[in-house]
């Protein structure tokens, strides 16, 4: 087992930093460039929802850890002491949104088409979290 | 990301390249906007032969288009997607509101 850590705060600017590294860690398990594709636009669509609806009107923490497992799985966690989901399963039905026009409602719909595993447990007041998993077979086929 | 946008007899070609996210649609949707009310094109047409990467950012940013569209009475369509953005696509059924057209002639 391997991990990261990175904390950085709810700027829009940092989506496309959280991708980029974890697309850098997760390099050593040899991803196709599909499969790190699937990653990089899961941990997008995970970061802003931190951004657009933890942190609705204040600027707050994004936490994500990205850890390689023994069998060759990626795991990601990404947390935030955010508002909260009141109602979970509404929020994962594809077109929901409560983020206006620039949103499409698409966010948990793309996660669970790319990724194999998506869970979701938020309190609503202390935040979200959100655990994913992805096997990575790799380009050199199955390990 | 950057926009281009080439205008001829009608018909707005609006080719995007590099990476659309969140942090990206809102400028690119401004832009958009603003290309689409001094034309006022009959047809428009997203090019993503050019686009890097997209989030659900972008399937926002085509659905306005195809609605700004669909409310003048022209029409939008997406054309050559591919590698990752063409995967988020096809994940989010968007073929069923808006053609996307994957090779041109």
């Amino acid at each position: 087992m391997d991990y990261i850590k990175i904390e950085f705060l709810s700027l829009s600017a940092n989506e496309g930093f959280a991708r980029a590294a974890v697309a850098a860690f997760a390099a050593r398990l040899d991803p196709t460039l599909e499969e790190l594709g699937d990653i990089k636009t899961a941990v997008s669509e995970a970061v802003t929802n931190c951004i657009v609806h933890a942190y609705p009107d204040r600027i707050g923490t994004i936490w994500l850890r990205a850890a390689i497992r023994d069998d060759g799985e990626l795991e990601l966690v990404i947390r935030d002491k955010g508002v909260g989901i009141p109602d979970i399963d509404k929020a994962r039905q594809p077109m929901f949104t409560t983020g206006g026009e620039e949103r499409s409602g698409m966010g948990f719909t793309i996660m669970d088409s790319f990724m194999d595993m998506v869970r979701v447990r938020s309190t609503e007041g202390a935040g979200t979290t959100v655990t994913m998993r992805r096997r990575i077979a790799g380009r050199a086929g199955l390990r | 990301m950057k926009i281009y946008s080439a205008y001829s007899d009608g018909r707005l070609r609006l080719n995007l390249e590099g990476e659309l996210d969140h942090h990206e649609a809102k400028s690119s949707l401004r832009t958009i906007d603003r290309i689409i009310d001094d034309l006022l094109p009959r047809d428009c047409i997203i090019d993503l032969s050019n686009l890097s990467f997209m989030d659900s950012s972008g399937i926002a940013v085509i659905m306005r288009v195809h609605k700004r569209m669909n409310d003048m009475c022209g029409k939008a369509w997406v054309e050559n997607p591919n590698g990752q953005p063409l995967r988020v696509l096809d994940a989010s059924g968007i073929d069923r509101v808006i053609r996307v057209y994957s090779k041109t002639e």
